[in-house]
């Protein structure tokens, strides 16, 4: 690990150690907040920048922190954190924090913070700190907005708000499907999702608990 | 009376923390390989989420919400946005303390739960009870059995869930799909057939 430069520290969780996809990392929300783009970039935004800022200020008093108290450390950084991330969209961004509703404040809880600060920031410099917070956040990024694609695009026909292909209900030819609009279409798309990283990345496949045995008796047919 | 029974069924059923609003993910796809585990990990999301959400409740109630402090001659202070960090204090507070006490009263739970009860502070269906009391201005009643309500539609959950992983576990599965991404289409699944009890208006 205290060999990665900057670089490797930036873009390896992107695909390569993807926080959703194969650190279990992160999951509550990648989930809820995917029904629209608009939403799903203002909170990818807000977790990017927390896991960053978390990630540099942990790193920075990590030798002053007892190790017996150091989760609830974290903690109290990471949630101040929040609240200005909180605060801030509700002042500037109000449609949108409400649309986010619980789901801002919850960033407290999100696993890739307080793991990245954890497993990183404890044992690393402030700017690797830093990176590996933006590396992670955009990590967490990439997987939401391609869920939040799928299920904008082909749940209502559009993107960003814009429609694109135009619904039946307001006279074009698209037939939405209104299972993308529902709560389960995101473990689908994440799980396909994850299926699609495997195949390119073999490296990541899972071992199997239990090996199937072969066929040996042929009398069945 | 009614009111409050089906308080409890629309928390268990149709807002299931796990199945409809994904809170305490990353616990519920990390630790519902064995059915054991799984009921250990449930029971103490119970007791805890039956403990933290009332007394969040009142420190919301009383202190906290706009004008709450006038009985201390400040009518006009709003500490609400202090929310989030008081409720993860008092999270992290009681689930301390519970180590505590039942590491001395009752060990054999404590030992029993394990290394569960401190994953519990960081478990997102924790803080998400406490924000969604906020949100829908419970009083202290229907905060203590939204609680436990939410606590056992979770518990529920995962302690399906675990059942049917541990059958999967001798299914053919792709390779690429092996392990996290199965579950996720099982817990997809699941969650739709959840989805069926939220016609249910009581």
């Amino acid at each position: 690990m205290s060999e990665m430069t900057a670089k490797q520290v930036l873009f390896e969780p992107i695909f390569s150690n993807n926080p959703i996809g194969l650190q279990i990392l992160g999951i509550c929300s990648a989930l809820a907040v995917t029904t629209s783009m608009n939403v799903t970039i203002v909170m990818c935004l807000s977790v990017i920048a927390v896991t960053a800022f978390s990630n540099l200020a942990v790193s920075l008093v990590r030798a002053q922190i007892p190790n017996s108290i150091r989760i609830i450390a974290q903690m109290t950084i990471i949630a101040s954190l929040v609240i200005v991330v909180d605060q801030l969209l509700k002042a500037y961004a109000y449609e949108v924090s409400k649309q986010l509703s619980v789901f801002v404040g919850l960033i407290i809880t999100n696993c890739i913070v307080m793991g990245r600060a954890e497993g990183f920031a404890m044992k690393n410099g402030p700017w690797l700190s830093f990176l590996d917070g933006i590396g992670n956040g955009m990590g967490y990024s990439v997987m939401l907005l391609f869920v939040a694609f799928f299920r904008e695009l082909l749940g209502a026909g559009s993107l960003f708000g814009v429609t694109l292909m135009v619904p039946v209900s307001q006279g074009g030819w698209y037939v939405p499907n209104g299972l993308l609009l529902l709560p389960p279409s995101a473990f689908f798309i994440i799980g396909l999702a994850i299926w699609a990283l495997r195949a390119w990345k073999p490296e990541q496949v899972e071992e199997a608990d239990f090996k199937m045995s072969r066929h040996t008796h042929k009398e069945a047919f | 009376m009614e009111h409050y029974i089906s308080l409890l069924i629309k928390a268990i059923f149709v807002e299931n923390m796990a199945l409809a609003f994904f809170l305490g993910m990353c616990t519920f796809l990390a630790i519902s390989k064995k059915i054991e585990a799984a009921t250990g990990l449930g029971i103490a999301v119970v007791v805890v989420l039956t403990l933290t959400v009332p007394v969040n409740n009142l420190i919301y109630n009383n202190i906290l919400r706009e004008g709450a402090l006038s009985w201390a001659g400040l009518p006009n202070t709003d500490l609400s946005f202090l929310g989030l960090i008081t409720y993860i204090g008092v999270i992290a507070a009681i689930v301390q303390i519970m180590e505590m006490v039942l590491d001395k009263y009752i060990p054999a739970l404590y030992a029993a739960l394990g290394v569960f009860l401190p994953l519990i502070t960081v478990n997102c269906a924790i803080l998400g009870a406490a924000l969604f009391m906020v949100e829908r201005d419970y009083t202290f009643g229907e905060s203590v059995v939204y609680g436990f309500g939410a606590g056992v539609g979770w518990a529920l959950a995962i302690v399906a869930l675990a059942g049917i992983r541990e059958k999967l576990k001798y299914s053919d599965v792709p390779e690429g799909l092996r392990g996290l991404g199965i579950t996720f289409i099982t817990v997809g699944l699941m969650s739709l057939g959840f989805m069926s009890f939220s016609g249910i208006s009581l």
